[in-house]
């Protein structure tokens, strides 16, 4: 937990930054509004957590997170009784693509950067060919309800931080960082390296089931919805010092990254910083970090302690 | 890919954000990275709207504007056959016997307007019998798929060629090289050459632009703070659509307070007027450049607690029921889905060789308190654009997914 320190630092610092600039974020319903927009990334970043500390990525969840919006919203087509069965149905696809990424890294031996690339690509074609290019239909008022009331939001990100939490306490946790950290001696040891590294993929299609959901429910039918937050995820696992390879990095750390990430874009708005400007000085930062996280590298492969 | 401990690097910035104040209010509303905002006429900035587009150009500008309250020639109750001061052009040379081969080269029917439209033209083309064949190609937005398209549909043995441009300067050399083939007709954006036999669009983008802006100069009081939401910066149609809104917020007591780049997306729309409304309390007019998010817009007031402004939307489904469900105070200036049906109609007439508008600039109204009644038709699809002037086609309503 030692080398999560950082991050939480960094979050309070911005948190404090964007009080002083806009004091309504410290009432309840401005620190509300903000964690109803964190809790879709802080989801995904928690299920991103779980394939990248396997020593794996998933870069298909931004497009899962689209398809899972626009079947939903085709689906329902304003209809409240399609509420629920499509929620299930979204459950089972994320689930489903969860699964078969899972498959073809382990059994086919596919780099999973290649087996999710695909995937991601696979799903925006699917996407595109059933949609003739744009969404159609409309998600009903019960659909939206989990991502357009704060409370719900709030309420599906604790019960994902805990149960992401219970997990990683578990033995699932322990073998999952045993199979990123060093995959041939888990193996030796008795881990089935495969096994779990497939559940991890499962988590993450789920946790863009889940995001899709409360996305969807923020404002509404997009095409767009997905687009670049599997870069967001990864950036805010990675920001909550989660080692790329896998082996290292905390659960908490990685949503914490997430919390971070979108704090710091609440803020560059809050400044003023907008538009086109806003990704290049999300792109400085992105390399800044990276030449910083190269400088640590070394002493973190030092430290005996893993988590 | 992009990561590792932003630590240090977001901490410097977090330790900036306490030690400087916030910029004056407007200072967002400078498009910073947009290529249009090199500032050609510019006009004070005080109002907050920034630099004027370097796509701005003042002649097609009070050319548009003094066509809002032209009359347009032609039948009353089909808008889509009327045009505003046509300058009519002779067609006998491509003059030929029926039946015909139509051909289409679409740039995309990637957004909900583009696939009313869509739908639209083919069934104007199943109500001509003369027509025999059909061929449409789709580029998907991609520019040099469209010029690979529009060179296969001329070994096709097309009788016409309709080209709905994807961008304007790169589809210029293609367009130019069919004219000589097949008679050409240009629809929705434009290209730069005056080959084809007619351009057919709607008035166009700084009538739509001001049609929203002076619904909030009068309706917002002196003073007011305005939000204006773009899609994205440096496409001449959209530009064209801010750079007249500009225009009449700058003669207004408005005060612009943001200017912001939405990509077209719903949820970074609602962040960004959450954003604003957290920052300024109260924001009282909201003008956009294509209604599309308008729906997400509104929401962001509603989650807010705070009442629903003034709203420039556009003529959507969506917005037209949350505009009466919500009694808002809005107008929605539109580009109309019904210049779908005017180029399979231009392109009978050509072959048949009676002479079309070299410009066919066709009306193109706004929906305001009094009209919205007409326009909102709640058994049609939320995404679904009122004025595609199909209500009486056979197809209507099942074909745009109505019912």
């Amino acid at each position: 937990m030692k080398r999560a320190i950082p991050i939480f630092v960094v979050l309070a610092g911005l948190l404090v930054a964007i009080a002083v600039a806009n004091p309504f974020f410290l009432e309840p319903a401005g620190f509300l509004a903000f964690l109803k927009r964190v809790a879709p990334l802080a989801i995904l970043a928690a299920g991103q957590y779980f394939v990248i500390v396997s020593g794996e990525f998933d870069l298909s969840v931004g497009s899962l997170v689209t398809v899972e919006v626009v079947v939903a919203a085709r689906l329902i087509d304003g209809d409240e009784a399609m509420t629920w069965p499509v929620l299930i149905l979204l459950v089972v696809i994320g689930l489903l693509v969860g699964l078969v990424n899972g498959l073809v890294t382990t059994k086919l031996r596919v780099p999973s950067f290649i087996t999710t690339l695909g995937a991601m690509l696979i799903l925006s074609g699917a996407v595109f060919l059933w949609t003739g290019g744009a969404p159609r239909g409309a998600l009903s008022q019960g659909f939206r309800v989990f991502g357009r009331e704060g409370v719900w939001a709030v309420a599906i990100l604790v019960v994902v931080v805990i149960a992401a939490v219970l997990l990683m306490r578990a033995d699932f946790g322990r073998t999952l960082v045993a199979a990123g950290d060093n995959e041939k001696a888990a193996r030796l040891s008795g881990v089935r390296v495969d096994r779990v590294r497939v559940f991890a993929f499962v988590l993450s299609g789920l946790s863009a089931a889940v995001a899709g959901i409360l996305l969807g429910g923020f404002a509404g039918v997009s095409a767009q919805v997905g687009q670049s937050l599997e870069f967001q995820a990864i950036t805010a696992v990675v920001l909550g010092g989660v080692v790329l390879g896998g082996g290292r990095g905390h659960v908490v750390a990685a949503i914490a990254g997430a919390f971070t990430l979108e704090a710091l874009f609440t803020l560059l708005n809050l400044h003023g910083i907008s538009g086109a400007l806003e990704y290049a000085v999300q792109g400085v930062i992105i390399i800044a970090a990276v030449a910083v996280g190269g400088l640590r590298l070394p002493s973190l492969r030092l430290s005996p302690s893993k988590v | 890919m992009r990561r590792l401990l932003v630590a240090v690097a977001a901490l410097a910035l977090a330790a900036a954000g306490c030690a400087s104040d916030l910029p004056p209010t407007g200072a967002s509303a400078q498009p910073s990275a947009a290529p249009a905002t090199s500032a050609a006429a510019s006009a004070p900035a005080s109002a907050g709207t920034g630099a004027q587009s370097d796509f701005f150009v003042q002649a097609d500008y009070d050319a548009q504007l003094a066509m809002r309250s032209q009359t347009a020639e032609g039948p009353a109750d089909k808008p889509w056959e009327q045009a505003i001061a046509p300058q009519m052009v002779d067609t006998a040379k491509y003059k030929k016997d029926g039946p015909y081969h139509l051909c289409f080269s679409n740039a995309a029917v990637n957004n909900p307007w583009r696939q009313v439209g869509w739908t639209t033209m083919q069934e104007e083309v199943a109500l001509h019998k003369e027509i025999k064949e059909f061929t449409a190609l789709d580029a998907e937005g991609k520019d040099d798929k469209q010029i690979s398209d529009i060179a296969e549909l001329q070994a096709k043995g097309c009788d016409a060629l309709i080209i709905s441009p994807n961008t304007t300067a790169t589809l210029t050399p293609a367009v130019s090289g069919a004219c000589p083939e097949v008679p050409v007709i240009v629809f929705d954006r434009g290209v730069e050459t005056d080959c084809p036999v007619t351009f057919i669009k709607p008035i166009g983008g700084y009538a739509f632009g001001a049609d929203g802006a002076e619904f909030l100069i009068e309706k917002v009081p002196a003073g007011g703070k305005i939000l204006a939401l773009r899609i994205l910066p440096g496409v001449d149609v959209l530009e064209t659509r801010w750079s007249a809104a500009k225009v009449a917020f700058d003669k207004s007591q408005l005060q612009v307070v943001g200017v912001e780049f939405t990509d077209g997306d719903a949820a970074k729309t609602k962040s960004i007027v959450s954003d604003y409304i957290a920052r300024h309390g109260k924001i009282d007019g909201v003008w956009m450049d294509a209604g599309a998010t308008a729906v997400a817009a509104i929401e962001a007031f509603e989650d807010a607690g705070v009442p629903v402004p003034a709203f420039v939307g556009e003529d959507q489904q969506d917005f037209l029921q949350k505009w009466k469900d919500g009694n808002l105070t809005a107008v929605a200036p539109t580009y109309p889905t019904y210049q779908w049906r005017t180029p399979i109609i231009a392109a009978l007439k050509i072959l048949k060789g009676e002479e079309v508008p070299k410009m066919w600039n066709l009306p193109q109204p706004k929906i305001t308190q009094e009209s919205l009644g007409t326009y909102l038709q709640p058994n049609m699809p939320l995404l679904h654009y009122a004025l595609c002037g199909c209500e009486s086609m056979p197809g209507f309503p099942g074909k745009w997914g109505g019912k």
